[in-house]
């Protein structure tokens, strides 16, 4: 259905549209992709060149010692230990995160399909309207909890968070999936004795593969990207990635190393662009589903 | 569960079976469920309740009416995230609307490097707003960011100081908002035009419509739903807008760039002003009520 509309007029008019259009895009595009140039470029520049030199200009003699510097020596409050230590706290908080929501998801998404029952409407539009709220008006009590747990400023604490905060989400993309596969197989498999998990495994499992990666896809951008319950529930070495590039960034004691603050900017954002280059069509697809609902 | 049962086996048996068939289904979801409700709405209530009381540094359950909601509409600072709200708001949203749609028309022409453009339009979805704030705070630097490279390339009088200037710090946020959410709402609204279908488009073109007017007259309204679904996601987006902000301004210069949800933060991590903290809250989870639940209510009633 690409360009349902016809150019009406002909010769030289439409071409004059046609540069008119493609020089439009290719600007735009420029825009976008500025601050990324700006970032790298920065990265490998050395800070004597970001202070003498154009913000734009490409690095006279691109080096890495930023980017090692990030990694491995930067100071992030009082422990000049790089960027590394919060880097894995972050893998380390996203993958149960992710492998247990979206099980979860999955298994709800099933019930609320295929096994419906009085209410069910009820506890999805609930479940949902979960997924909008603003997390300022759970903080203060998810705080007290955390700590009565006995998991404040852990990462298990993290992962317990971003598991009941993307519950919604992730029982949304398969509720939504499931709600299309046809109920007569499900009917059949039961009259030959299929149980509950048995249809799940066998039957709806192996169909799921696309809105599995969707909801991981998701789930990793939402909870590596995730700010306000890594600074709001942890604190020194638990915090995650983003939080430790903030407290880098925003220090301001000594001279400030903008080439270092854009090399730690870089690896915050490998992970996600890295999803993001691999599965764009995968991340589009979930960023949508979870726009339009129902 | 998936054992076939022996022919004989006793009816009770046979009854505990069925009926354990039969709550299974509730047995799965009710976990998430519980959790859900205690975790978000019980959570919820908490924070209420904690709005009438005056608790402090630490949650005190003794209720005082009104006094934090009192307290929290005289306060300078919250007059302050309200106009800002309101600011970042209408700008974040229409202009991420008109950029999203003008985008998706361009894309639309038959583009034929379509599966370049598209992804550099959406990457900086992919980001966290905490690098995308890293990013701009150093593009947007006055010293040394696009300020210098003007200099540089001969126009000695520009000024962008925006970063620094308290009337116009709150724009500053805007732009970098904008450049992470537009390519999303340009995907949206290229999603619409592509439904849209190609027969009615045709039947205009040989009344002999010009295109613009066919734009202006069928297609444009004709996406009307993408509309509603991008202000729903970009107002949802804008009321929640947090990391943005801590990481490109930190709130500043001064309470220049002061948000509810900054002012909800700071009130109550580190002003000790919990009940005031928490009658923000409530005030965001209100205005995110009032737009998500209508919406959600007729999406929901739709589909049966």
């Amino acid at each position: 259905m690409s360009g349902a509309v016809q150019e009406t007029v002909s010769g030289g008019s439409a071409k004059t549209a046609r540069v008119v259009i493609y020089g439009l895009l290719i600007l735009l595009a420029a825009i976008y992709l500025l601050p990324l140039y700006v970032m790298l470029t920065t990265s490998l520049k050395s800070l004597d060149e970001i202070r003498g030199g154009d913000m734009l200009s490409l690095p006279s003699s691109p080096s890495i010692a930023a980017w090692t510097k990030a990694w491995g020596e930067a100071c992030i409050g009082v422990t000049c230990t790089g960027i590394k230590g919060y880097f894995w706290n972050s893998i380390k908080m996203v993958v149960p995160a992710v492998i247990i929501s979206t099980l979860l998801g999955a298994l709800n998404g099933y019930v609320l399909t295929k096994w419906r029952f009085p209410g069910h409407k009820i506890i999805f539009g609930m479940m949902l309207f979960a997924c909008f709220i603003p997390f300022q008006a759970v903080l203060i009590p998810m705080a007290r909890m955390l700590g009565m747990m006995g998991i404040a400023n852990t990462t298990t604490g993290l992962v317990f968070v971003h598991v009941i905060y993307g519950l919604g989400f992730t029982t949304l993309f398969f509720r939504n999936y499931y709600e299309a596969f046809p109920d007569e197989l499900i009917k059949a498999a039961m009259m030959d004795g299929a149980g509950f998990f048995r249809i799940f495994w066998r039957i709806l499992l192996p169909t799921s593969g696309p809105i599995i990666v969707v909801t991981v896809i998701y789930q990793f951008t939402n909870i590596w990207n995730d700010f306000l319950f890594g600074v709001s529930f942890s604190s020194g070495g638990s915090s995650p990635m983003t939080v430790a590039l903030n407290n880098l960034v925003a220090s301001s004691t000594g001279v400030k190393e903008y080439n270092v603050d854009m090399a730690a900017a870089v690896f915050a954002a490998l992970p996600t662009l890295f999803v993001y280059i691999v599965a764009g069509r995968y991340f589009v697809r979930g960023l949508m589903a979870g726009a339009v609902k129902g | 569960m998936t054992t076939i049962e022996p022919a004989t086996a006793s009816p009770p048996r046979r009854n505990f079976a069925d009926s354990l068939r039969g709550w299974l289904p509730k047995l799965v979801l009710a976990p998430s469920f519980a959790v859900i409700l205690l975790f978000v709405y019980g959570f919820i209530l908490w924070t209420v309740y904690l709005s009438f009381t005056n608790s402090r540094i630490l949650p005190v359950y003794k209720l005082v009416g009104f006094d934090a909601y009192v307290r929290l509409w005289s306060q300078p600072n919250w007059y302050m995230a309200m106009k800002n709200l309101a600011i970042f708001g209408v700008l974040y949203i229409g202009i991420c609307i008109s950029i999203g749609l003008g985008l998706a028309i361009l894309m639309d022409q038959r583009i034929r490097a379509e599966g370049i453009l598209r992804p550099i339009f959406l990457y900086p979805m992919a980001l966290s707003f905490v690098v995308t704030g890293t990013a701009w705070k150093w593009f947007l630097n006055p010293g040394l960011g696009i300020e210098n490279t003007m200099h540089n390339l001969g126009w000695e009088s520009f000024k962008f100081d925006w970063l620094v200037n308290p009337d116009m710090a709150i724009y500053t946020v805007v732009i970098a908002g904008v450049w992470q959410a537009s390519g999303f709402v340009m995907a949206m609204f290229l999603a619409g035009l592509r439904g849209i279908d190609g027969e009615i488009i045709k039947a205009a073109q040989i009344d002999g419509a010009p295109l613009t007017k066919i734009y202006r007259r069928i297609i444009i309204p004709m996406l009307r739903p993408v509309f509603l679904s991008a202000f729903i996601v970009l107002a949802h987006m804008a009321i929640k807008s947090y990391d943005l902000v801590i990481a490109l301004t930190g709130g500043g210069p001064g309470n220049a760039t002061e948000l509810p949800s900054t002012f909800m933060y700071s009130y109550t991590f580190t002003r000790s002003q919990m009940a005031v903290g928490s009658a923000s809250a409530v005030m965001m989870l209100m205005g995110i009520t009032a737009i998500i639940v209508p919406y959600l209510y007729s999406e929901l009633r739709e589909k049966r």
